[in-house]
């Protein structure tokens, strides 16, 4: 429990990392170093590995802690009529496994919505798609015309045209007509809109991009706090539990791991929380 | 000392043996000196009852004076009852007020099998103890002379706090999850601190905790109940050592 | 009357132990196995007893009423354990140690015992650190050691407060190995109700399983009795709850002498008395009498102001304080001998001068005071800081107490609700040691073959009175070093018997009796409960077999407990059943036991027309109120034999005491 519970702390420093784009960086510049980050994070070998350890991890942690509290239950087949527990120990310590399954609830369903549409499902998923306005002399008529298009942003640096490519298999992008001729060329790889569609997801209009407004964004929004407020309590204990479950305690120590974990189970899920927010407020 | 009388009500645990069926009993309890330990209370109860020609209440206790380990009870639900530090023993009733309910239980946990009322069986402290709580030396008395390997005050010291551990039980009962990791911490730490325990270290923690998953003892989660309600002040650090020295036992294989 | 042997070996003392042991017969470890050895009780000497036969290879079954041997009273010692290691360079050797018990003890105890108690006392220690028993130290990392009543150098071992704990956990640690091993079995939650002899040899005993209520038969070739002492026969002591005499008293009855009862160690700084309904009382280490000064107020109307709460003991000033050891024993002052201490304590509260506001006025202050103030200077001296303020001083002090002493200051505060940090304690003398027990010879064996006495079931090595610190060395030293030794010469000759039936005449009726007598409470149509009668019992023990005793009283006490042990086996009414754990059961049998024994004590008293040690008679004083002894007529053993329950039909033998090394005197701690 101690050795995935502290990686997964990691991850979470990662992930927030990630996370942290969505807000500090803002405008067109933002959204494509977002998209180009998920992508990296999809696509880099190394980081490939790491996310399936923490899929190992997260499924060890979640068996090992449900064989634990069963064990745990067993131990103590018939309970007091009459107990305390509060005179001894926090809320959040004698907890874990509730905040634990309310957790993996938050996940299932941070999975579907996130995870899941980007990775797994067959739908067409948005690319990520610069718009530019731009002025065109109309030669028969002489009048200057404002444009708008809609390009592409390959992997490679380019930018294509929406209109005459098609995208298969997610993020392939193919022009399918060459010289008048019926022919698929691949010319590239789009990168994923997920920016857009966290954004969709917490309210914003993104209809353009490709994303349904979601009418649910303030439900959406109070579960991922509440969810988040579960995380917080998880590592209220979880943090320096871990140390000591590793055998770290140490009298001129200890008394920091206590503190820097309660300021981590503050900090990094409060920061989590705080993104949607700012986007749902921002809407 | 002002000594003054409270008169009480108690909600008390009574089972016949292992195998019955038990529940909680009202009785009611005029006239207990402030003065009283928590058990001379209980000795004047069972007065009572056997005036009235009634079995008398059967709960474990010797010494009386918070060393001995034998006397135990879950009281108002917490281990050794409302003071932290102290056996129930050494509980006095000026910590309680006229007119109050007590609610008095027996230890709990699959580990401490219920014998009579409050009183359980806690041999499995000793099997953990018979597996490895000891330092493998013969009785002759002529090992080496005492002073011959000095050890540093502080690690004598924490010895020794870990060693005051009294064996009652207080951990298992209190923790959520019946864990006796603080008593087999405490165990492991005494003989892990000093030269003398150092060399079979590795077969020691091994062999205790082995015991201890046998017994039916829950895991611990850290909650620290123990340490809060342990009537010797056993602190969680045992516990780390004793997560250390299994992790290293365990890595050296 | 006879004269017992007591069988020393000749020799000079210091080679007296050598050669004994060196000529007694051994039992080949081959034939080890093939030897059923039982023993009774678990405290420092049983525990260490059983360890060391189940070490040696013998098939050891272990006996104790506790639900783990880890919890024998033994635990509950404090102080310190006494060792000749001179450690301190304080020209201390064995011959002091022997010197100082023999001395202590007013000249009552066997030389040769205490010397061997003494020669083994430096090993002890040795064996205690090789099991991990973690005692004081110093920043140097070698022990540490203080001192204790009786004696002029610092001996005494210890482990904070709780001496006793890590001692006793040292030996259930090492009988827990054997135990793990399958070398001893171990029986908790069993009592000893009786002892079984076949033609003269101790073969066995029949023990009740306090759980199922079984009466068990156990079988073997020695039983090693390591049962404690009879202090609760007081009711109100400081022993456990459960300590009781019914192992020792059994062997007793079945024909084994039982010597010096009368003499019983009242320990002079314990808790005082609180009120009727108290079942216990707590002592506070001897060792606080190293920092703590015992007044009473010189006056007695500030005694009485006290007494109603018009005047606190810190409002008493300086030159109103009668510091009464430190008057009356200049030399040892707080330390002299825990009788002395507890008779001085006595006697001002007797002339009106007790600070307790109990029924009986009794108690008397333990001032830390002048020691915070002169430790904390020294502390703050230490951090060199050589001017320091009052408030560092007092606040140092108490510091330096509070490592030394702070898990008794925490427990007198929970007992009496008074911080004595502030305010000094308030002690009185209870019952705390009996030196008395089965009467034992030099291999420590009973008048029964194969039936040993260890630790303070015997009566061998303390005399009249023990010294603080040696119970512990008593227990572990005939427990390790003794007993493996003197057992094993016995056994020698048992290596032909073979395994021992319990399917024999003998075990039968002494099963039926035991279980005749468990009937017998179990549906007695009585009224009354056992605590009832033991209450009753106590009071008599300690008004009249108690610090002080005459002839009257002692006539009283003898007619008044053999009324009480009839109307005892009248009207005691025992609830529950005897196939089940029945805690009332068990103390009625035991109580029956403690009844007994109480009025074989006022017997004993009676016939030893001296004073000595514990045993004060009070028409045996000198003008100072010092004890008188009669080395002419009385020094002797007194061993009784049972004649019945009735005690004045017990007969009188005696051991005759030889003080061949020590001149014997007048014991003086002025």
């Amino acid at each position: 429990m101690a050795l995935t519970g502290l990686f997964l702390c990691t991850f979470l420093v990662g992930h927030l990392a990630g996370n942290l784009q969505l807000v500090f960086s803002t405008g067109e510049e933002g959204k494509r170093a977002f998209n180009e980050y998920a992508y990296f994070m999809a696509h880099n070998p190394a980081i490939k590995l790491l996310s399936y350890v923490t899929y190992i991890s997260i499924l060890f942690h979640i068996v090992d802690g449900f064989m634990l509290t069963i064990q745990n239950k067993k131990a103590r087949p018939v309970g007091y009529a009459y107990n305390k527990p509060s005179a001894n120990s926090s809320m959040a310590s004698r907890n874990m496994a509730v905040l634990g399954t309310l957790i993996l609830v938050f996940l299932a369903t941070h999975m579907a919505n996130f995870w899941w549409k980007a990775k797994v499902s067959e739908d067409k998923f948005p690319l990520h798609v610069k718009e530019i306005s731009f002025q065109q002399n109309n030669e028969m008529t002489g009048q200057v015309q404002k444009q708008t298009m809609k390009l592409y942003l390959t992997t490679a640096g380019n930018y294509v045209p929406v209109d005459g490519f098609i995208v298969k298999n997610k993020t392939e992008l193919y022009e399918a007509q060459l010289n008048a001729q019926k022919v698929e060329l691949k010319m590239g790889e789009g990168y994923k809109d997920l920016h857009s569609l966290v954004f969709a997801f917490f309210g914003h209009d993104k209809t353009k991009q490709g994303f349904p407004i979601n009418d649910m964004a303030l439900a959406g929004l109070i579960f991922y706090v509440i969810s988040m407020l579960v995380l917080g309590f998880h590592l209220w204990h979880g943090f320096s539990s871990a140390f000591q479950t590793l055998g770290v305690n140490h009298p001129a120590y200890t008394p920091w791991i206590k503190k820097i974990g309660y300021g981590f189970a503050i900090l990094v899920p409060g920061l989590f929380a705080l993104i949607p927010i700012v986007i749902f407020i921002t809407k | 000392m002002a000594s003054k009388f409270i008169n009480i009500n108690l909600k008390i645990w009574r089972q016949k043996n292992a195998n019955a069926k038990g529940s909680l009993e009202s009785y009611k309890l005029d006239k207990v000196s402030t003065d009283s330990s928590f058990l001379e209370m209980l000795d004047q109860l069972n007065d009572q009852l056997i005036n009235e020609q009634k079995e008398s209440i059967a709960f474990d206790h010797d010494c009386r004076e918070g060393i001995c380990g034998m006397c135990s009870l879950y009281i108002n639900g917490r281990a050794h009852g409302p003071e932290t530090g102290t056996t129930t023993c050494q509980l006095h009733m000026r910590k309680f007020n006229d007119g109050d309910t007590i609610y008095v239980e027996p230890w709990r946990s699959r580990a401490f099998p219920i014998i009579k009322d409050l009183v359980v069986d806690r041999s499995a402290f000793d099997r953990i103890q018979q597996a490895g709580g000891f330092v493998s030396v013969n009785t002759s008395g002529r090992t080496m002379d005492a002073n011959a390997i000095p050890i540093p005050k502080a690690d004598a010291d924490k010895a020794f706090e870990a060693a005051a551990c009294i064996g009652c039980g207080a951990c298992v009962a209190t923790c959520k999850n019946g864990s006796a990791m603080l008593f087999v911490g405490a165990k492991v730490s005494q003989y892990a601190l000093l030269p003398q325990g150092k060399v079979e270290a590795k077969e020691r923690v091994v062999n205790m905790v082995r015991q201890m998953d046998e017994e039916g003892f829950g895991n611990c989660t850290n909650t620290g109940a123990c340490e809060i309600e342990c009537p010797k002040g056993i602190s969680l650090e045992n516990i780390a050592r004793m997560n250390r020295e299994f992790l290293f036992a365990a890595a050296k294989g | 009357m006879s004269i017992l042997d007591s069988k020393i070996p000749a020799g000079h003392i210091s080679d007296k132990w050598t050669d004994h042991k060196n000529h007694l017969k051994l039992v080949a470890p081959n034939n080890r196995p093939k030897i059923d050895v039982i023993v009774v009780g678990t405290g420092l000497a049983g525990a260490s007893a059983a360890a060391s036969f189940g070490e040696m290879g013998y098939n050891v079954k272990a006996f104790c009423f506790q639900d783990s041997p880890r919890r024998a009273h033994s635990i509950a010692a404090q102080g310190g354990i006494n060792a000749a290691k001179n450690y301190q360079n304080d020209g201390d050797s064995v011959y002091r140690l022997f010197y100082d018990t023999i001395k202590g003890g007013d000249y009552r105890a066997r030389e040769a015992n205490v010397h061997r108690l003494a020669e083994v006392s430096g090993n002890i220690i040795d064996q205690c650190v090789a099991q991990g028993v973690p005692f004081a130290r110093e920043y140097g990392g070698l022990l540490d050691n203080r001192s204790f009543g009786g004696t002029q150098v610092q001996r005494t071992f210890y482990a904070a407060g709780q001496t006793g704990q890590q001692l006793l956990l040292g030996a259930y640690s090492a009988l827990s190995r054997q135990i793990g091993l399958g070398r001893v079995k171990m029986y908790h939650r069993h009592e000893m109700l009786d002892l079984v002899t076949v033609d003269g040899k101790a073969r066995g005993i029949i023990a009740r399983n306090l759980v199922t209520g079984e009466l068990e038969r156990h079988a073997a070739h020695a039983v090693i009795i390591a049962s404690g002492g009879y202090g609760n026969v007081y009711f109100l002591s400081t022993n456990a709850m459960g300590s009781n005499v019914s192992a020792a008293w059994k062997v007793h009855k079945r024909g084994a002498l039982f010597s010096n009862p009368c003499f019983v160690q009242i320990h002079p700084t314990c808790v005082p008395v609180h009120g009727t309904n108290q079942a216990k009382l707590t002592l506070m280490s001897e060792s606080l009498r190293n920092s703590g000064r015992i007044w009473v107020p010189m006056k007695k109307e500030d005694a009485e102001a006290i007494r109603e709460g018009r005047l606190k003991p810190t409002q008493i000033a300086e030159e109103d304080r009668d510091y009464f050891l430190e008057r009356r024993y200049p030399a040892f002052g707080n330390l002299v001998p825990r009788d002395v201490a507890s008779r001085a304590a006595k006697e001002r509260c007797d002339a009106g001068f007790g600070v307790e506001a109990n029924d009986t006025n009794e108690g008397v202050y333990l001032d830390f005071s002048t020691e915070i103030k002169s430790k904390g200077r020294q502390a703050a001296f230490a951090q060199g800081d050589h001017n320091p303020s009052n408030e560092k001083i007092i606040l140092m002090g108490k510091k330096w107490i509070e490592e030394k002493y702070g898990n008794l200051f925490q427990m007198y505060e929970k007992i009496t609700d008074d911080n004595p940090y502030e305010t000094p304690m308030k002690i009185y003398p209870a019952v705390h040691y009996t030196m008395g027990g089965v009467w034992v010879d030099y291999n420590l064996q009973s008048t029964i073959k194969g039936c040993f006495v260890a630790g303070e079931a015997n009566f061998s090595d303390h005399g009249a009175n023990r010294l603080g610190a040696s119970a512990l060395m008593q227990g572990l030293s005939d427990g390790y070093f003794v007993l493996p030794y003197t057992v094993s010469d016995y056994l020698a000759d048992e290596i032909r018997t073979g395994k021992i039936s319990t399917d024999t005449p003998e075990f039968e009726s002494a099963e039926n009796e035991v279980k005749n007598s468990i009937e017998k409470f179990v549906s007695n149509k009585g009224t009354k409960s056992v605590d009832f009668f033991h209450k009753r019992l106590g009071l008599i023990m300690w008004n009249k077999v108690g610090m002080g005793r005459n002839e009257q009283g002692l006539k009283e006490a003898i007619e008044e407990i053999g009324t009480l042990r009839d109307e005892f086996y009248q009207d005691v009414f025992v609830p529950g059943d005897s196939n089940e754990l029945n805690p009332e059961l068990e103390k009625a049998m035991r109580v029956a036991d403690l009844i007994e024994l109480g009025q074989l004590m006022a017997v004993d008293a009676l016939n030893r027309n001296e004073s000595c040690g514990g045993h004060f008679r009070e028409e045996y004083q000198d003008a100072e109120g010092e004890t008188l002894r009669d080395d002419e007529n009385f020094k002797y053993v007194a061993a009784w034999e049972y004649k019945g329950m009735d005690a004045i039909n017990s007969v009188l033998h005696k051991e005759d005491l030889n003080y061949e090394f020590i001149t014997i005197a007048a014991r003086n701690y002025k």
